[in-house]
């Protein structure tokens, strides 16, 4: 099938199987190989990118389904070589090992700050009808659908605090 | 993963056109694209429902909710019209999955989605479900995860959702378009029970498509979901309780309770409800709700723990519903 798909803001044209996953297409033929296959099973979140703003599971979706959609990987989050500043607060935090899960990490995390700045409540917000702080227990669930197997989760956590903290970053507004 | 047609429907009568057997409606994916990777389903045909543009939250006159079946898991927790009227749901929705799924699951597929039972997704082993007939290897295997009420000899397989508890103890309803027009069904009436037919597990017909879950008016009360599982998060339910609870005077007088990870539907048990209702709260009170609730419930080996399980976790949570509530 003749699929054409929108990734980093540029148009790619591509020619694929109906059964071929969005990571599948990104890595195999978008040659985009930021993104990792982990577990292929939406259990490991090495394969998050985002969707029309939205982190989601590449692994578990079909490239077909997203014609028209607005598709951000890893290699979308720096301006050029201006790392942003999440990007440079895993770098500041040790934030990973071995590195495998960092692209699935960064792409989770940016989006993960923009559903906190919008209110959205995690399952250990104690009033869901009032904004709550970005507490490392609120970092920690709501990141809970990445895994590192490195267990670097302390420089993870306290990257996304940091860039959380940074005064470009909105927190505790109102859905 | 077998191959398919792809269809990508543009109006919700094109895709119920488009239904039947051997067709598989597809939105969120997400246990779907697993189960094809794993050919524990191998539909022909897949049909692309995302742009039908169900996706709306609407208020009833009545007061109540129009969940729209695509509406994603995330946007359903997070609005701010369910957060107040209906806590429960948001809970039980924020204690599911993780937040890329949350955000790429829908209403109706969350309200399908299959069993995690190993041998399910184990092609090598027998499975009721999977291939009606070969038999369930769950039975005598590792079963912790399995269900201790509402079972069959022939299944014993749970359904895995926290949302649709939280519907079922709210009344909700579910709107389903067919190729002869739309009906509605309880939630409640929504599942079948395995029986010797583990592989239908829900009064669909072929080719019908769940269009939206329809919530009654908010319930008021205090709502609690408490969800016990093996780790703190991102992961199913070994046991889950959902109550709506009104105490007033000293009095329980209206209480709902539903029950997940134990059986494979939501669980409610209306006898439960009746024997705690106009009742002053006391713990020996709640121990005979849990006894009642429990009374037919069978272990298999390895979930037998599940029962005192879920008698202390109901205890629990009928303390927390009535905290403060004393005459």
């Amino acid at each position: 099938m003749q699929v054409s798909l929108d990734i980093n803001g540029a148009s790619v044209a591509l020619d694929l199987d109906a059964r071929t996953t969005l990571l599948d297409a990104l890595r195999n033929h978008a040659g985009l190989t930021g993104s990792k296959k982990g577990c292929d099973h939406g259990q490991c979140g090495a394969c998050t990118v985002m969707v029309n703003g939205r982190r989601i599971n590449s692994c578990l979706t079909l490239a077909v389904m997203h014609e028209d959609d607005e598709i951000t990987t890893v290699e979308g989050l720096a301006e050029g070589n201006t790392l942003s500043p999440l990007q440079r607060a895993f770098i500041s935090h040790d934030g990973f090992q071995c590195g495998y899960c960092t692209p699935g990490q960064l792409c989770s995390a940016t989006a993960m700050l923009d559903e906190a700045a919008k209110g959205w409540p995690s399952n250990v917000t104690a009033d869901l009808e009032n904004a709550t702080p970005l507490t490392d227990e609120e970092i920690s669930e709501r990141m809970s659908g990445n895994i590192c197997r490195c267990s670097c989760y302390p420089g993870i956590v306290e990257a996304i605090r940091e860039a959380a903290d940074a005064p470009a970053q909105k927190t505790g507004a109102e859905a | 993963m077998k191959s398919f047609d792809y269809i990508r429907a543009t109006s919700v009568a094109e895709a119920v056109q488009a239904g039947g057997t051997g067709a598989r409606y597809i939105a969120g994916g997400t246990n779907l694209l697993d189960l094809m990777k794993l050919e524990v389903m191998a539909p022909d045909t897949l049909i692309d429902i995302t742009r039908l543009g169900l996706d709306q939250i609407e208020e009833l006159d009545n007061g109540g909710l129009r969940i729209g079946a695509l509406v994603p898991n995330a946007d359903l927790a997070a609005d701010m019209r369910v957060r107040r009227g209906w806590p429960v749901l948001s809970r039980a929705l924020l204690a599911g999955a993780s937040g890329q799924l949350r955000n790429k699951a829908t209403t109706g597929g969350n309200l399908l989605q299959r069993t995690r039972c190993y041998y399910f997704y184990d092609t090598a082993a027998p499975c009721n479900k999977r291939e009606p007939g070969s038999g369930c290897a769950a039975m005598e295997g590792f079963n912790r995860i399995l269900g201790v009420l509402g079972t069959s000899d022939h299944c014993i397989a749970t359904h895995p959702s926290d949302m649709a508890v939280a519907m079922q103890v709210l009344d909700a309803e579910v709107e389903i378009e067919g190729k002869d027009g739309t009906r509605r069904v309880e939630l409640d009436e929504f599942y079948r029970l395995p029986g010797d037919t583990p592989h239908i597990e829900t009064v669909l017909a072929e080719g019908e498509l769940i269009t939206a879950v329809i919530l009654p008016p908010a319930p008021g009360g205090k709502h609690v979901y408490q969800k016990v599982r093996d780790r703190a998060s991102y992961a199913f339910a070994l046991v889950s309780v959902a109550c709506v609870a009104k105490v007033e005077g000293g009095v329980l007088e209206d209480i709902s309770l539903a029950f997940g990870g134990l059986a494979p539907k939501p669980w409610r048990n209306r006898a439960v409800e009746d024997l705690l209702k106009g009742q002053a709260p006391s713990e020996a009170l709640f121990e005979q709700a849990a006894e009642t609730l429990l009374a037919e419930a069978k272990g298999h080996g390895s979930n037998d723990f599940k029962i005192p399980l879920t008698r202390r976790t109901l205890v629990s949570v009928l303390g927390e519903a009535t905290k403060g509530a004393a005459a």
